[in-house]
């Protein structure tokens, strides 16, 4: 009986919140003359957005094309970021389970620096760095043939086109533009000092004996290391990674600051010029609910996959 | 040999990369407030930080009264520093904390004793960033414990508010929570009322960690033998008494190294209100670069903002990891 009056009170009181801000929201909103809905998603958007990987956009273009373009901006820089801080992150971890003291420390010492500063301040720091210590389109570096890098950006050749300057900036090939080379660096340093940890406790939680058991049978180290220690050490590895890659795609919506055009951004824009803050706020939770689900759901198949039968 | 070969190896590689910054950062830097010299010089521009260092540690703050959040934030440091240690962690430390707040809102919003009133628009800097964090940790502290105690509740209404709850705010970017508090919160209010803009932002963040405090508080909870809690039960301990007196003790003790790392990634994580436009103390320093003279000083001044964030996250690492030997070797 007890238990019963516990439920109902918290439940009445769940709903008698909501209750009140619901009231509360269409009361303000018909004051203010805002029509609620997702109407607005079929309107002309009427502003540029800088960089689009997949779909074809121009400002004549829907509000709802604009957020489309925003959410693959967003899985483009998450997804290249996933990948980059996971071979820089398992380097990074092996490096630190070294026996060359020097490594282990400079190892030790990047790890420490990078977690303890916030993501925004090394955006801020990448994004300043690109833009304003790499030189000019005109006196670009060249590290590789056909690769540009300067103030605008990063241009490498693709299949059909190579980079060429023209004029004051570079024409053809492909273009990274400096947002999304900082957001990209910065996420993937980040994380990757997140990603080092992990895996070296996941390697460090592998029963030594189980190694050496594996070489006992005559296996190589290299094969030691393949068949025996990395499918024990991925059983501990892949849960917490989940729960990094979550991080990382979002932290991608500080791309906002920098002024990278992700899923965030857009909608932000879309928000001042509509008014519509509610139907922008519910797209963009939305949105990175499903992605934290997605990505939730693979993994955990993929950690059944691995798991011990 | 392979190991010697290796360190040498490594060693002029890391001189390699790191000479080019040091030079930079110390034999090619200016370290006089001169913008012409720093735009001059090939090095870093300490003298921007030197130039702006008011502007950067209390924001907009009333020049003249600049020693008000100066003392606040040194007997915010102060309590925050007593507070880690052992010897203090007695009740009459809560107090402590309370009339210290107190008193640093008088310092702060001033209008009594003299001092002139200072509406909190103005505040800014390090003092925001410090307070930002304080008072979120204060208030989600014990919203995270109601929340873990809910989700592991035996009642299933509760239960799955807590975990709808704790889900959906962990599922979703800081970013959007505080979008939804600055522009969809005045939304939700009834006519007439209006909350400033700094206590809707730290609403947010109170909202957020909350949820990531209650898992560790969980976690904390999970951590206590089920003997535990049979012998609360045994010795006719209700509900109540049982979580008060012998559970949450227990809980709370184990959990501390996790719970200092949440709050060393709280504290990161303030640093976002700069979006919604508070000044804090990225923030100030993102402002302070505006002023043309001083164009081409960001780099300078991001790495000043990381290495202040820095000494702030590593003390408190370093506390963390001494706090957990601790707990292991006197949990035996």
């Amino acid at each position: 009986m007890r238990r019963l009056a516990y439920q109902g009170a918290a439940l009445a009181a769940a709903v008698a919140l909501a209750w009140f801000l619901i009231a509360n929201a269409s009361a303000s909103l018909a004051e203010r003359r805002i029509a609620s809905g997702f109407g607005f998603l079929g309107r002309e958007a009427g502003f540029e957005i800088g960089q689009s990987f997949f779909l074809h956009y121009g400002a004549a273009d829907s509000y709802l094309r604009a957020l489309a373009v925003g959410l693959s901006n967003t899985l483009m820089v998450s997804l290249i970021g996933i990948v980059v801080a996971t071979g820089l992150g398992a380097l990074i971890g092996l490096c630190r389970l070294s026996k060359n003291l020097l490594l282990k420390n400079l190892a030790a010492s990047y790890v420490e620096f990078i977690r303890n500063v916030p993501l925004l301040v090394q955006l801020f720091f990448w994004y300043a760095l690109i833009t304003e210590s790499l030189p000019g389109p005109r006196e670009a570096l060249q590290p590789l043939p056909g690769v540009f890098l300067s103030n605008r950006g990063v241009f490498f050749p693709t299949l059909t086109s190579v980079p060429a300057l023209d004029g004051f900036n570079f024409t053809g090939g492909a273009a990274l533009a400096p947002e999304f080379a900082a957001l990209l660096v910065g996420l993937a340093v980040y994380t990757a000092s997140f990603i080092a940890e992990i895996v070296r406790a996941g390697i460090l939680a592998v029963d030594r004996t189980q190694v050496e058991a594996a070489q006992a049978i005559g296996l190589t180290r290299a094969q030691a290391t393949r068949l025996v220690l990395l499918p024990l050490a991925l059983r501990v590895i892949v849960p917490p990674l989940t729960s990094q890659y979550l991080n990382l795609t979002k932290n991608s919506s500080l791309a906002v600051a920098i002024g990278y055009p992700d899923l965030v951004s857009i909608a932000n824009t879309t928000i001042n010029q509509t008014g519509q803050a509610i139907e922008g706020i519910a797209v963009i939770m939305a949105v990175y609910l499903t992605i934290s689900l997605s990505i939730s759901a693979l993994m955990n198949w993929y950690n059944a996959r691995i798991a011990l039968r | 040999m392979i190991n010697r070969l290796l360190t040498v190896v490594l060693a002029l590689l890391f001189l390699w990369m790191a000479y080019p910054f040091f030079e930079w950062a110390v034999l090619h830097a200016v370290w006089r407030p001169d913008p012409v010299a720093c735009r001059a010089a090939k090095g870093a521009c300490w003298g921007f930080i030197a130039e702006k260092h008011r502007l950067i540690l209390f924001g907009t703050y009333p020049f003249e009264q600049h020693w008000r959040p100066a003392t606040a934030t040194a007997m915010l440091l102060g309590l925050w520093f007593l507070s880690g240690i052992r010897f203090f962690w007695k009740p009459w430390l809560a107090i402590l904390w309370l009339l210290g707040l107190v008193l640093i809102s008088v310092l702060m919003w001033g209008g009594v004793f003299g001092l002139p009133y200072v509406e909190n628009e103005r505040w800014g800097g390090l003092i925001l960033t410090l307070l930002l964090t304080t008072f979120g940790l204060a208030f989600a502290f014990p919203l995270a414990i109601l929340l873990a105690l809910g989700r592991r509740s035996d009642l299933p209404a509760i239960r799955a508010l807590c975990v709808g709850y704790i889900e959906l705010v962990r599922g979703v970017p800081l970013i959007s929570l505080l979008f939804m508090a600055s522009v969809m919160l005045p939304l939700f209010l009834p006519a007439g009322v209006t909350v400033d803009k700094l206590l809707r932002a730290q609403l947010a963040l109170i909202l957020f960690a909350a949820a990531y405090l209650a898992e560790v508080v969980r976690g904390g909870l999970q951590g206590i033998p089920k003997g535990q809690y049979e012998m609360a039960d045994a010795l006719g301990l209700n509900f109540f008494q049982k979580t008060l007196f012998i559970i949450l003790p227990q809980a709370l003790r184990i959990s501390v190294p996790a719970l200092v790392n949440t709050f060393i990634g709280f504290f990161k994580d303030t640093s976002l209100v700069l979006i919604i436009g508070l000044f804090d103390l990225l923030s100030t320093i993102k402002v302070s670069l505006n002023d043309p003279a001083w164009a081409g000083s960001a780099v300078t001044a991001y790495l000043f903002a990381a290495l202040v964030y820095f000494v702030f996250c590593f003390a408190m690492s370093l506390y963390s990891r001494r706090l957990e030997r601790r707990t292991v070797i006197s949990s035996f």
